[in-house]
């Protein structure tokens, strides 16, 4: 393999702030605790969050294992209906807001500018605020778990006016909290927009960029574009409740179905913004194992961006039964279909890659390889539940469960965990152990598929989600689920160790960790020194 | 460093666009509020019928089609009336003006307001159903035990869509809370010179208010 740039030159400069205090003119950093409260180094922010996210994965999980272990059998045992349902709840907004999308912009923070040889993010200070606003968001929303009333209750999709004529006292702190996780997202995507558009590395054109690079600058268009929605949706809610307005309330003129219209409106785009990052980590790492170039890196780059502008164009496919006319039922049920194309282009490139490449099974490329899998098969529960007529029967079951986990666990989470294990030789210097990793890997792929699989089956029956009973029959299906659940729930204490001890010490990982991989990271030492190319590194031009 | 100028008003650049965006995003949030309210006036998609009454037009009746009219009516929690209809269904022609009669009951014993909001299902029928006098176009106000009839008086018109054979319109009831109220509590309270009491007394009631809904919601 030939490498992809000739030796840097400008490495030698790359020290540690600490040791080279001088040449940055700026004072040694703080110890301690404010280091990291006042810290504005990409890689230290990067860090942040990808620990903040994986406590908030932890949280959610144990929401989620209260919610199956209540399901492990039929009827009513371990918990109030009250607080299934603010489990159900939390666990899918602290999943969303606070473990899958602050993943994504952990990694965006660290491999963002290493990848297009940037000093650092574009605007620092933004990035520390954007991150400290998360654990005060969060830990508003978590706190009204203890409020007289409790929590949310009303689904993560929060739908008027459950969320507001029914809703507990403590909705207004839950509003206020989304309202500081919507903030923080957008600071973040600006920063990334920013600093993709002004600190490529000298001759570094957009499409020389890695494809984490791009999918991540199209979703934080995307987030520009609907976090505010999600706001203007919250403000309104905001304004039913407290101030006698009525935006979705029927008895004031106002309209509930409206609320799900300007829900899905963010919502549908949101899904996007959990999945396209997870198509640029898996696109860094198949090539690098089957140690072949990406095929297709253009269609790859358009298919992102058909992906984002179609999201604004389906959204009413979460609201087949809402009772839209039929010219719109078929509307949205073909422009939900047509997004099966530039996502069939990805997974036939991916595909191709593979074809002839010389593969090796690292940890990194098995979650990928899963992920390529799982979320096929995610995306054509997708295709199913597109088709208007059978979502009638699919609609609120718990096959729409069964789909977007296996779109978000096996799909968003494997990639975050694959892009983890991918890039931690560059974060600590050492290789995470292998064997670990591969258990971690065999164990999860066990516990999702028998956590997510039965689903499919029950929703097909009828289960209804949502609720802490169920009908006999489902019984079978439920034991299997909740059994996946917690195998899989205690596999990820295998990963937490792994990551642990890969920052205590480890195989020694050289600059270019991976045999095949090419990207500019790879040029910087292992582990990557807090400071890297402050001067700019000479981009050279490999052919896609 | 002429390059680090650059990226810098380059930042700068992307950062007053991305804001923009953001602006005119949140404000487009609020303006499909309006906006889909238009839409669903031109199209009658979310079933919402004018609420000004419309005249009667002269035209052939359609004695070649029945559409099977249905009504249904629903009380809310927080107010304690009764909506009854003289029948749950009935067959008119397209063209054929038709009248039916409801009936408001007060139960309580105290004067209050209300008002029937419709809903027509299909809702590609909305824009095909005038309703020429309606008790839904205003609020209507009920004294203590006060039973009250008032007609619908509708039409349908001759150019309804071929596939639709019956329409149902629903009339949910919904309290008015209504400034007279408000304007009779602050008379009464004129006399007490401490507002902090007044305010007290005004939260006390209005959470009577909202347990009364929760009441009526667990029955």
């Amino acid at each position: 393999m030939a490498p992809k740039l000739p030796p840097q030159p400008s490495l030698q400069h790359s020290t540690t702030a600490v040791a080279d205090g001088q040449s940055h003119g700026h004072a040694a950093p703080p110890k301690g605790i404010l280091r990291w409260l006042l810290t504005t180094n990409h890689k230290e922010i990067g860090s942040l969050y990808l620990i903040f996210s994986l406590t908030m994965f932890f949280i959610g999980g144990i929401f989620a294992l209260v919610v199956r272990a209540e399901l492990f059998q039929p009827g009513l045992q371990l918990i109030e209906p009250e607080f299934f349902n603010q489990m159900t709840t939390m666990h899918g907004l602290i999943m969303v807001f606070a473990a899958v999308m602050p993943a994504f912009t952990g990694l965006a923070n660290w491999m963002i500018p290493l990848q297009i040889g940037a000093p650092d993010m574009a605007l620092p200070r933004l990035n520390n605020f954007s991150f400290w606003l998360l654990p005060v968001s969060f830990t508003l929303l978590l706190s009204t778990l203890l409020m007289p009333g409790g929590g949310p209750n009303f689904g993560w999709t929060f739908y008027a006016p459950l969320s507001t004529n029914f809703a507990p006292p403590s909705t207004t702190f839950f509003i206020l909290a989304l309202h500081i996780a919507g903030i923080s997202s957008i600071l973040g995507a600006i920063n990334i927009i920013a600093t993709i558009l002004n600190m490529r590395a000298p001759g570094m054109r957009l499409m020389d960029m890695p494809l984490f690079v791009w999918t991540w600058l199209i979703t934080a268009f995307l987030l520009i574009a609907v976090m505010p929605v999600l706001a203007g949706v919250i403000t309104m809610m905001l304004m039913d409740i407290n101030f006698g307005t009525s935006f979705f309330d029927a008895a004031g003129g106002g309209d509930p179905v409206l609320f799900q219209h300007l829900f899905w409106f963010f919502g549908h785009p949101e899904v996007y913004i959990m999945i396209l990052p997870a198509f640029g980590i898996v696109s860094a790492i198949i090539p690098t194992f089957a140690r072949k170039p990406l095929f297709g890196y253009a269609s790859m780059v358009y298919a992102t961006a058909a992906i984002a502008l179609l999201s604004f164009l389906v959204w009413a496919h979460h609201m087949f039964i809402v009772g839209l006319p039929l010219v719109a039922e078929l509307f949205f049920m073909y422009s939900t279909m047509l997004i099966a194309v530039p996502t069939g282009v990805k997974v036939f490139n991916w595909v191709t890659t593979l074809f002839r490449g010389s593969i090796s099974f690292e940890s990194p490329m098995l979650f990928a390889l899963a992920f390529v899998v799982l979320f096929t098969i995610g995306g054509f529960s997708g295709l199913m539940l597109a088709i208007a007529p059978a979502d009638f029967q699919y609609h609120d079951t718990y096959f729409v469960v069964a789909h977007f986990h296996y779109v978000l666990v096996p799909g968003a989470i494997f990639a975050i965990m694959a892009g983890v294990y991918y890039w931690l030789p560059k974060w600590t210097g050492h290789y995470p152990n292998e064997k670990l990793a591969q258990w971690h890997f065999w164990f999860s792929i066990i516990g999702v598929n028998l956590t997510f699989f039965p689903m499919h089956f029950a929703g097909l029956a009828g289960m209804p989600r949502r609720i802490p009973d169920y009908a006999l029959q489902f019984a079978d299906f439920n034991l299997l689920s909740s059994v996946g659940a917690f195998f899989f729930g205690a596999s990820q204490l295998l990963f937490v160790l792994g990551v642990i001890l890969c920052v205590r010490g480890g195989k020694k990982a050289p600059a270019k960790a991976w045999e095949g991989a090419e990207d500019l990271e790879w040029t910087v030492p292992s582990p990557a020194p807090l400071h890297t190319f402050e001067t700019p590194p000479v981009f050279h031009r490999t052919s896609h | 460093m002429d390059d680090q100028e650059q990226a810098k008003v380059g930042v700068r650049r992307t950062v007053i666009r991305t804001v923009a965006v953001l602006v005119g995003m949140f404000g487009f949030a609020f303006a499909l509020v309006p906006l889909y309210d238009v839409f669903c006036q031109i199209t009658g998609l979310n079933g919402k019928v004018d609420a000004t009454a419309q005249s009667i037009v002269h035209e052939e009746v359609d004695e070649s089609r029945y559409i099977n009219v249905q009504f249904i009516t629903r009380g809310s929690p927080g107010l304690p009336w009764q909506m009854s209809v003289e029948m749950r269904q009935m067959s008119v022609h397209p063209g054929q003006m038709a009248e039916v009669d409801f009936t408001f009951t007060n139960n309580s014993h105290s004067e209050s307001w209300g008002r029937a909001v419709p809903s027509v299902s299909p809702s590609t029928a909305t824009t095909h159903l005038r309703k020429i006098s309606c008790f839904c176009f205003q609020e209507q106000q009920l004294q203590g035990n006060e039973r009250l009839t008032i007609p619908l008086v509708f039409q349908l018109s001759r150019d309804l869509p071929d596939d639709i054979n019956t329409i149902t319109l629903v009339y949910t009831l919904y309290p008015v809370e209504h400034a007279i109220q408000n304007a009779a509590l602050n008379n009464t309270l004129k006399s007490s010179a401490n507002s902090d009491f007044e305010n007290d007394l005004k939260n006390n009631l209005s959470n009577e208010l909202k347990n009364n809904k929760a009441a009526g919601e667990a029955i």
